[in-house]
């Protein structure tokens, strides 16, 4: 038989098949640590096209998330403003301000301002605002101290995996309705024991929340 | 070269191999096609057809993933039609392959030998047309990988109680065992082509391929040992590959599909279905590589009896299915079976099914039919649209009329259910022709050990194996 190959073809295959099987080791190592450790940009600052400042507006001016975000109770989006909420005070404050360009054109020629999108969930999660706040899920609990941000970022990575856990134990995190818009909420030490009762008061449907169709229709 | 066959004056054989034959002779008549540097005209027209089909196939697919599953006339309650019977339809073809390397090696049927390698082949190749199918049919194909249980952001599981969990895992195990008993058969073939392979692309492909195979005394020790452990693996996924599939129906609450004989009635269909794809590759097959010294009549009579038997089991089944929804009593099982025989949109698809399933094979009681290569070519494409009908009935005549009659609605293909179903022959034709083209469409290592008991002890090797296990007389 002549020969073919060169002689250190053999271990070239050798290796070969055992760089494969280090391979798929290192890949069902990496793949948890990976799924464990993934923060989905999480504490990234998203660029705006005005460095608008939540924590000047919502805790130094002391204004109410639900100005802006007005149908937040009542609709499945929180809604962004349009710039006629920013002009009922930027007609007579900062009027002129460089700082605030976009907003200026904007109000001029009727176009909104482009904002980009801080939490991008997918188009077959149909998310609900509203029915969050009415079982007693704080703005906190999803979106962190907003009231402390500089500019804007995400505070938990929105993996399906990350709503699961509430979902699958909402007493862990509800709170009374009356403290959903409470950013400096700390939950009690009985937690547990407050939020079954809040599961029960709120008739939250436990068995609903981890089905499919709840979310993705 | 010692073959025959390719002369008008070769006499058709009932021996598993004809006499006289020599293992240099064997090799020349399976390589040659193989190594020869010229490609035979029909060759090209066939993949020049299967080629155009599988661009449809490709057409198809990009469609499908740009514009959405709305491009197929599945609607509810119809939310399995085309992709799901052609999914069945491929998937059962693939049985036969497997019944014939697996289980007939291990019940030492000798007649296997000729044409298991192009039936594994067929397998393979029906699986990987099936296989594409449930993922295609996913609202979002590119996420196909969710169904696999592995760590991810989700906080999710695949849920193992259900039947499709269960097929995905069928599905692979079927795809990996089948590719890698086939795979090791074909390596002694392998070595072969490359020790007289002409041109450099030839022995560098086979010298790859053959992982080394020298032929020693050890290699094939090992080599039988690990063929054998394949064959026992294998053997089982005849029986349960299909059954999987077949609780994704039996699981249900449809009537018409909630079925305790699904499993083997459709175990019973995918081998009869897939006897008729084999008959319908080995009869052109063996004409085209002037393969008739060894893909014999004897092959075709076994086939055709098989193809019989199953044929039987499945009309069975079309009975006790009927007679079972009158015993049962229940109104909607009832409703079910008058709607499949009688119903005004689609009593058509039951009765043609009974015309291709049960009145097409009743010839095959007969020898003379069973040895006609003509009749068994027309019988095993009957019977191929046959399984195609018997799962259109299953799936699509079940779902349309459930249980609300707010919820009835009727199906009709598009063009694109068509154009994928016709592309998927495509993958098929194009995958098979560049086997029968690069690889030895026939194990002639096996055929060789056959050649040497005809030569040196004067018997058809058949009938020694026979009498030698199971105790009687060989023919005179």
């Amino acid at each position: 038989m002549p020969q073919y190959f060169p002689p250190n073809t053999n271990a070239f295959v050798r290796w070969a098949i055992l760089g494969g099987g280090a391979f798929l080791v290192a890949l069902a190592v990496a793949l948890p640590i990976f799924a464990r450790t993934m923060n989905n940009a999480v504490g990234v600052p998203v660029p705006q096209p005005i460095d608008f400042a939540h924590n000047l507006h919502a805790a130094q001016l002391g204004i109410d998330c639900r100005y802006c975000h007005t149908s937040v109770e009542v609709a499945a989006t929180a809604s962004v403003p349009p710039s006629e909420t920013c002009m009922t005070c930027h007609s007579q404050v900062r009027v002129g301000d460089p700082q605030l360009a976009e907003l200026w054109s904007s109000w001029e020629n009727g176009r909104p301002v482009s904002w980009n999108r801080v939490h991008n969930v997918p188009e077959y999660t149909y998310f609900d605002h509203s029915a969050h706040i009415a079982s007693g899920v704080g703005c906190s609990t999803c979106h962190g101290r907003v009231d402390q941000m500089g500019g804007i970022w995400k505070a938990e990575p929105m993996t399906m995996g990350w709503c699961m856990e509430c979902h699958r134990a909402p007493e862990r995190f509800l709170r009374p309705r009356s403290e959903v818009l409470n950013m400096a909420y700390q939950p009690p030490s009985d937690q547990l024991a407050l939020g079954r009762e809040l599961v029960a008061a709120y008739h939250v449907d436990t068995d609903k929340l981890i089905s499919c169709s709840t979310c993705h229709r | 070269m010692a073959v025959t066959s390719g002369s008008s004056r070769f006499v058709e054989t009932t021996r598993v191999l004809a006499p006289g034959q020599s293992p240099g002779g064997l090799d020349d008549a399976v390589n040659t096609p193989v190594l020869s540097g010229r490609t035979p005209l029909w060759w090209w027209a066939g993949f020049a057809v299967s080629a155009g089909l599988l661009g449809l196939y490709v057409i198809s697919i990009v469609h499908l993933i740009t514009t959405g599953t709305g491009i197929f006339g599945n609607n509810m309650p119809v939310a399995w039609a085309m992709p799901i019977i052609n999914f069945v339809w491929w998937i059962g073809i693939g049985h036969a392959g497997t019944l014939i390397s697996a289980a007939l090696l291990l019940f030492r049927q000798p007649w296997r030998t000729s044409i298991n390698r192009f039936a594994e082949a067929m397998t393979i190749f029906a699986v990987v047309c099936a296989g594409l199918y449930p993922i295609l049919h996913l609202g979002r194909p590119w996420v196909f990988y969710w169904l696999l249980p592995y760590p991810n952001t989700l906080g999710m599981f695949p849920q193992f109680r259900s039947p499709l969990t269960w097929d995905l895992f069928a599905i692979t195990a079927y795809a990996t065992v089948s590719l890698v008993f086939w795979y090791i058969g074909l390596v002694p073939d392998l070595a072969t082509l490359r020790d007289s392979a002409k041109s450099r692309f030839q022995k560098l492909l086979y010298g790859v391929l053959s992982l080394g195979w020298t032929g020693s005394a050890r290699g094939w020790a090992r080599y039988s040992r690990a063929y054998l452990i394949l064959a026992a693996l294998s053997f089982p996924l005849v029986l349960s590959v299909h059954s999987t599939i077949a609780l994704d129906f039996a699981v249900s609450q449809v009537p018409g599909w909630n079925n305790t004989i699904m499993p083997p009635y459709f175990v019973a269909g995918a081998v009869f279905a897939g006897f008729a794809m084999v008959l319908l590759l080995a009869i052109p097959l063996r004409r085209a590589f002037h393969l008739r010294h060894v893909i014999t009549m004897r092959h075709l009579d076994n086939a055709a009896k098989l193809l019989l038997g199953t044929g039987m089991i499945v009309v069975y089944g079309y009975g006790i299915e009927l007679f079972m929804a009158w015993y049962s009593g229940a109104e909607f099982e009832l409703y079910m079976a008058y709607n499949r025989v009688f119903g005004a949109d689609h009593w058509w698809a039951f009765w043609a099914l009974i015309a291709c399933n049960f009145l097409a094979i009743q010839p095959l009681w007969l020898r003379s039919v069973r040895q006609n290569p003509a009749a068994l070519f027309v019988i095993a494409i009957i019977v191929s649209i046959g399984m195609w009908l018997e799962r259109f009935v299953i799936i699509v005549v079940s779902l349309t009329k459930d249980f609300l009659l707010g919820s009835w609605f009727n199906y009709v293909p598009t063009f694109w259910d068509w154009a994928l179903f016709a592309g998927s022959f495509g993958l098929f034709g194009t995958l098979f022709f560049l086997f029968i083209r690069l690889l030895p469409s026939v194990a002639t290592s096996e055929m060789k050990e056959m050649a040497h008991h005809d030569a040196h002890h004067g018997s058809d090797y058949f009938e020694h194996v026979r009498s030698q296990y199971y105790g009687e007389g060989g023919r005179s």
